[in-house]
């Protein structure tokens, strides 16, 4: 009993991060109608560069920072650079492109790294406080928990109460009208951009410490079950993401406390598969697209 | 007729592809405060030369002279700071976001917020069905209610310039005629120029003060609205009633 | 096997082919799509099988890995070029057939059964479990599209690799398993080089596969095949049963991305998870991108790509002289980088890949013919 309430908080921890990165995926969906395959490998990068900050610096807050800031540069720089000039006519070619900026960037990274594990701090102590004798959370969790809540308010306020968050929301679903009412829409595109890649950001932040470590393919994993929970939600929705990233987070934890933690890449494959085919829509989704 | 009273010069326009472009060599007059219909069947040009105005298709030859300047390469989201204001096709409602949301992006683009807020009340005022219908989203609009959305979201940005294409289809008479008045009421008042795209001509030619005639890509004639309504031949000619 | 399959140039082929030519052998080998298939493909193995005998251990150590390649990114070609269908799961179906033959093959040398009847059997039995893989992959396919089927075989290449963990009585986790190769058949007398023997059995599958998988293109099948990608409801109209169709075409990719695994094993005498990753996938979607979607001979240039380009970074890295760091560094990832980098400009620029650029070419000399 007591492992199944630890196994549930930290599926919850777990399950805030992969919200928040499938939170990402959604923002980019809903502005450009592009799964970014790339989400993983930029979010990645912009951690390398919070770690060299605060390798140089000595301060973890100064790395954290920058690596907000980097996931924002990379998110636009992406955009301006390569898939604004990408044909859309097919969906296959954005995800393609896609794959071509995750071989190049890991690459990049690779080179100036190292392909080995780099150690990655936390502000806080991971270890578990315990109340009674059942070890809880970790005083990191609340930090995620805080963290990830913290971005979710930001973004809900930023899209509903702010005029950026309502030309975005236009630019999205009707970009030649938006146009019509003086609407930058290619601006409001490249800052959509930018933002997800720095909530992205965030979540590599919060998830590589409580892995193994910093590594170009630190967040192969970590993308598909995103892309999973991004599913559950139905991929147009971000308060289905939310809830999708801790159901996947709860799911996999428990499969990977119970069974094993090399089993939780086939536990993401079965359940991608299965919501797909049980609930084609999406567990959140108004619309059906997943056939368009 | 001064070159101060003209609003909109367009000379040549060539747009589309191939050998057979859709819109050839147009020639186009529209004098500042008058409607201007422009009329024809469907596939004759009239939607693309809207959208060829407000830069949403690429002209491949000819020009636009707007407020005595000529539009080339200015951006389509540039346009309505310019004062062009264009209701599309089908008017464009942003379906998922609410009347209020709507209206409101008619003006984000404006300095002047004050005025902008009072362009909004003042919408809200020239349209009751709206005021009542704030907090609902776009696409639970009946067809009128959206096109008083289209037309008010226009207005808001204080246009000079009114690109309307097809403001009365799928309309109830009575609500056709409500909006023609509407927009001579706005001629009248506030010296509004429209531009209307109309296939129902009757409406178009109840308010219009000038008329053209686009057949296959081409004005086929340009005239006074009153010659068109009451001349039966020359009716006969163009419109085929 | 160079046939682009543009439905313009198949039904110009076809109208030309039937009435006018007198018979004889060209107009035989104009009308029977097979039988000019077959004469390429003889025409094609007599030329390697030559070249085998010229070049070096190393090369034709190369030019079978070429060949198991090929294997793999011709059947990718069928599957995204002709179907429209994404996998990014490609490494991992070659995983599975790797797998299967090494297991086949151990498991007959403990048998103590030898002779010429292993290595076809274990290969055949690879192409057969990957194309039961590639079936139960296609059925869940079939109800998906674009992003949605892409997000699966993604997890399908993350979750195949880990399963080696999970299983690792049988798989022997990470470092994975090595392959009872028995040497190259006596008769071929006692020094034969085993490079060249290798070549062989590679190039043989390769053409095998090359020539299935160019008949099954130009057959009615292949136009299904092209008539989903291009307008699924067009097809349905058609008569076409879209779904079928389309696990079809994964079933087929995916025995002939189990043959490239299995030779790919036999190559290497040893297989494991790092040979098979999500980094592999994306090289063999990279490839028949670059090399060009529109045909199966984009198929070839992709797969000589693959062997190619590490091979000409890792030359290039050397000729300046860098610490062994970052020598090592770079060697390991330029070529990704160079890779990617390639993609992107190539999906940018030149959609059609090499083949559609060779295809431009050739086609702008020959309107420049009759002019002169």
């Amino acid at each position: 009993m007591d492992r199944f309430v630890f196994l549930t908080f930290d599926g919850l921890s777990k399950g805030a991060v992969l919200a928040a990165f499938a939170l990402a995926l959604v923002l980019i969906w809903r502005a450009a109608r592009i799964v970014n395959f790339a989400q993983g490998a930029m979010a990645v990068a912009a951690a390398y560069a919070g770690y060299s900050v605060t390798t140089a610096t000595g301060s973890y807050w100064l790395g954290f920072g920058a690596a907000l800031v980097g996931g924002l540069l990379i998110g636009m720089l992406v955009e301006r650079a390569v898939m604004r000039f990408v044909d859309h006519s097919s969906p296959l070619s954005e995800v393609i492109v896609a794959l071509g900026l995750v071989l190049v960037m890991q690459a990049v990274l690779g080179m100036i790294y190292g392909n080995e594990f780099l150690p990655a701090g936390t502000p806080f102590s991971r270890t578990a406080l315990s109340v009674g004798d059942v070890p809880l959370l970790s005083r990191y969790d609340l930090f995620v928990f805080g963290a990830v809540l913290l971005v979710l308010l930001g973004l809900a306020l930023l899209f509903t109460r702010t005029s950026v968050g309502l030309r975005m929301r236009a630019s999205a679903f009707a970009p030649e009208v938006s146009r019509l009412l003086g609407v930058n829409v290619g601006g409001m595109l490249t800052l959509g951009w930018a933002l997800a890649s720095a909530v992205g950001a965030l979540a590599a932040m919060l998830v590589i410490p409580t892995e193994l470590g910093l590594h170009p393919h630190a967040m192969d994993l970590v993308f598909v079950s995103a892309f999973t929970a991004a599913v559950v939600g139905g991929l147009d929705s971000p308060p289905g993401a939310v809830v999708g990233g801790l159901a996947v987070g709860l799911i996999l934890s428990y499969v990977s406390g119970y069974l094993g933690s090399d089993v939780t890449p086939m536990a993401v494959l079965v359940l991608l598969l299965a919501v797909l085919l049980v609930r084609p829509g999406g567990l959140f989704s108004s619309t059906v697209a997943r056939q368009a | 007729m001064t070159a101060d009273d003209v609003i909109l010069q367009v000379k040549g326009l060539t747009a589309g592809y191939g050998a057979a472009p859709v819109l050839q060599e147009v020639d186009l007059t529209v004098r500042a405060g008058t409607i201007a219909a422009v009329l024809g069947a469907n596939g004759a040009g009239k939607t693309t030369l809207l959208r060829t105005l407000s830069g949403l298709v690429r002209p491949s030859g000819g020009e636009i002279v707007y407020g005595g300047q000529p539009l080339r390469d200015v951006p389509v989201e540039q346009l309505v700071r310019r004062g062009m204001a264009h209701v599309p096709e089908g008017r464009g409602v942003v379906a998922e976001l609410t009347v209020d949301e709507n209206l409101r992006l008619g003006g984000l683009w404006r300095r002047d917020r004050e005025d902008a807020a009072k362009a909004l009340t003042e919408v809200y005022e020239l349209f009751e069905p709206l005021a009542q219908r704030r907090r609902s989203a776009g696409h639970q609009l009946s067809g009128g209610e959206r096109q008083m959305l289209a037309l008010g979201r226009a207005l808001v940005a204080r246009p000079k310039l009114l690109l309307l294409d097809e403001p009365s289809l799928g309309l109830a008479p009575r609500v056709i005629a409500q909006i023609m008045a509407l927009l001579r009421q706005l001629r009248d008042t506030t010296g509004l120029t429209v531009l209307l795209v109309e296939q129902n001509v009757r409406s178009a030619l109840s308010v219009a003060d000038e008329a053209v005639v686009m057949s296959l890509g081409r004005i086929v004639t340009a005239t006074s609205a009153d010659r068109l309504r009451d001349d039966e031949e020359l009716r006969h000619a163009y419109l085929g009633f | 096997m160079s046939e682009t399959v543009t439905p313009a140039r198949e039904t110009g082929t076809n109208e030309a082919a039937v009435p006018r030519r007198a018979p004889g052998l060209p107009g035989l080998l104009n009308r029977s799509t097979l039988l000019r298939h077959l004469v390429l493909a003889v025409l094609a193995g007599v030329v390697l099988f030559l070249l085998t005998q010229q070049l070096d251990p190393f090369r034709n150590f190369q030019l079978a890995t070429v060949a198991a390649y090929l294997c793999a990114t011709a059947g990718l070609t069928l599957l995204v070029g002709m179907n429209g269908q994404l996998s990014l799961g490609h490494g991992a179906l070659m995983a599975v057939g790797a797998y299967t033959v090494a297991l086949t093959q151990n498991a007959l040398a403990d048998r103590g059964i030898t002779g010429n009847q292993v290595l076809p059997l274990s290969l055949a039995l690879g192409v057969l479990v990957t194309m039961a893989a590639g079936a139960v992959i296609g059925l869940a396919a079939a109800r998906l599209r674009g992003p949605y089927l892409a997000g699966v075989t993604l997890a399908v290449a993350v979750a195949v690799p880990a399963a080696t963990v999970t299983f690792d009585e049988v798989f022997n986790s990470e470092q994975g398993l090595s392959v009872a190769v028995e040497p190259p058949p006596l008769s071929l007398g006692l020094y034969f080089p085993n490079e060249r023997w290798q070549a062989w059995v590679a190039l043989t599958g390769a053409l095998l596969t090359m020539l299935l998988l160019a008949n099954l293109v130009r057959s009615r099948v292949g136009r299904n095949l092209r008539a989903v990608r291009d307008d699924e409801v067009a097809a349905r109209l058609a008569g076409i049963h879209v779904g079928r169709t389309q696990v079809l075409a994964f079933v087929v990719s995916a025995a002939s991305a189990g043959l490239g695994g299995g030779l790919l094993a036999l190559l290497a005498q040893s297989v494991s998870p790092g040979a098979f990753s999500l980094t592999l996938s994306l090289f063999l979607l990279m490839a028949v991108v670059i090399g060009g979607l529109g045909s199966l001979s984009g198929a070839v240039w992709g797969a000589i790509l693959l062997v190619a380009l590490p091979d000409l970074t890792h030359d290039s890295a050397q000729l300046v002289s860098l610490p062994p760091a970052v020598a090592q560094r770079l060697e390991g990832n330029l070529p990704l980088a160079v890779f990617g980098l390639t993609l992107i400009v190539v999906m940018i620029a030149a959609p059609g890949g090499v083949q559609g650029l060779l295809r431009r070419i050739g086609a702008r000399a020959r309107r420049r013919a009759p002019a002169r």
